[in-house]
């Protein structure tokens, strides 16, 4: 087996996540495939660290993972304040700046 | 770890692919497509898992238990702890607010995967090498990584170490509230009770209704519920099934005549 099919598992998750944050409505599950998006890439840079016989993609991994952690700490964070003053988790509600 | 390790693929490294990324692909689907958000969550925790057995196929075995402990353990966590907060039985409402906005979603999507397949399809990769001479060179797995992220990568740590302290102080601003007023103490309480009207206990939920839970609002003997038979946290969440039980009541009535 070539290990580029580890490059096309990557890139079909990184797919399904953006069409996931596309379509879904609920802020959580938009944050999932988000998630899941980034995890992707991380997979993909895996491969690369493999493929090229040095542990920098590795590191960057590490450093996606840290950042993911972050942006998910922060985003539950806002998802649970609007959820206090609006009573709901859709990304259609917050609509306040719409004329 | 020998200089050669993971320089090709196996025949038992392509068995658990070819095992692993229908599981992987499979679950992140259904993250897309379930409707709740908590399914959404567990096939999360699965692809989270299928990925680490991934990362250490590859050599990255530190990584991989790391992808563990912090993605299907702290993660996950803290999304389903968010989820219950803010409501578990929120399903998503179908209802398109923009005309067409799946479809052109779904082709969008499309078009990004087929960019880039195609553009992996069109490159031409090195040899694979592996991991082992890096490895090798630091004498270990770890050490190798402790070596970049202590030298070369030494900024872009210490830059991450500080957008850690920000992501936790910021959670921590965000979800605060001050309180608006000062904490009642007991002995306020009891005598807040005492000059009101009903200074004895509530009725207990349930009582001559059809379910004995908390939520059900006792009976009165002509058949109204009793809305303080449910604790006001319930009340107020409008989770009480006062509605319910009065259309039980018809109901029974209605059969019994």
């Amino acid at each position: 087996m070539n290990p580029v099919n580890y490059l096309y598992l990557s890139s079909l998750l990184f797919t399904i996540g953006a069409a996931g944050v596309l379509v879904r409505r609920n802020a959580i599950v938009l944050f999932m495939c988000v998630e899941l998006m980034l995890n992707a890439s991380n997979l993909a840079f895996v491969s690369f660290a493999r493929m090229n016989g040095n542990l920098d993609g590795q590191i960057v991994a590490f450093f996606v993972m840290v950042v993911a952690a972050a942006e998910v700490v922060v985003g539950l964070a806002i998802i649970v304040t609007i959820f206090r003053t609006r009573r709901s988790a859709s990304v259609d509600d917050p609509n306040l700046l719409k004329l | 770890m020998n200089a050669t390790l993971l320089a090709a693929t196996s025949t038992g490294e392509a068995a658990a692919f070819w095992v692993l990324a229908p599981i992987a692909v499979v679950a992140a689907l259904m993250i897309v497509l379930s409707r709740k958000a908590v399914h959404s969550a567990l096939w999360m925790a699965l692809t989270m898992m299928v990925l680490a057995v991934l990362f250490i196929m590859q050599g990255g075995i530190f990584l991989g238990v790391v992808q563990v402990v912090v993605y299907t353990g702290a993660v996950m966590m803290l999304f389903l702890f968010v989820l219950m907060l803010v409501g578990v039985d929120a399903s998503d409402s179908f209802v398109e607010t923009l005309r067409a906005q799946r479809v052109v979603a779904v082709l969008l999507a499309l078009g990004l995967g087929g960019l880039i397949i195609t553009g992996i399809g069109r490159a031409t990769f090195p040899d694979p090498v592996g991991v082992g001479p890096a490895n090798d060179a630091a004498g270990g797995h770890v050490e190798a990584l402790a070596e970049l992220i202590f030298t070369r990568y030494v900024f872009p740590f210490e830059v991450i170490s500080a957008l850690l302290i920000v992501a936790a102080v910021g959670a921590m601003v965000l979800t605060h509230r001050e309180r608006l007023v000062p904490r009642k103490t007991q002995r306020e309480l009891s005598a807040e009770r005492i000059r009101s009207p009903h200074p004895t206990p509530m009725p207990t939920p349930g009582v001559y209704a059809r379910h004995n839970a908390v939520d059900t609002p006792a009976l009165l003997p002509d058949g109204s519920p009793e809305d303080t038979s449910v604790p006001e946290q319930l009340q107020r969440r409008g989770s009480s099934r006062a509605k319910a039980s009065i259309e039980d009541v018809t109901e029974l009535e209605a059969g019994e005549s």
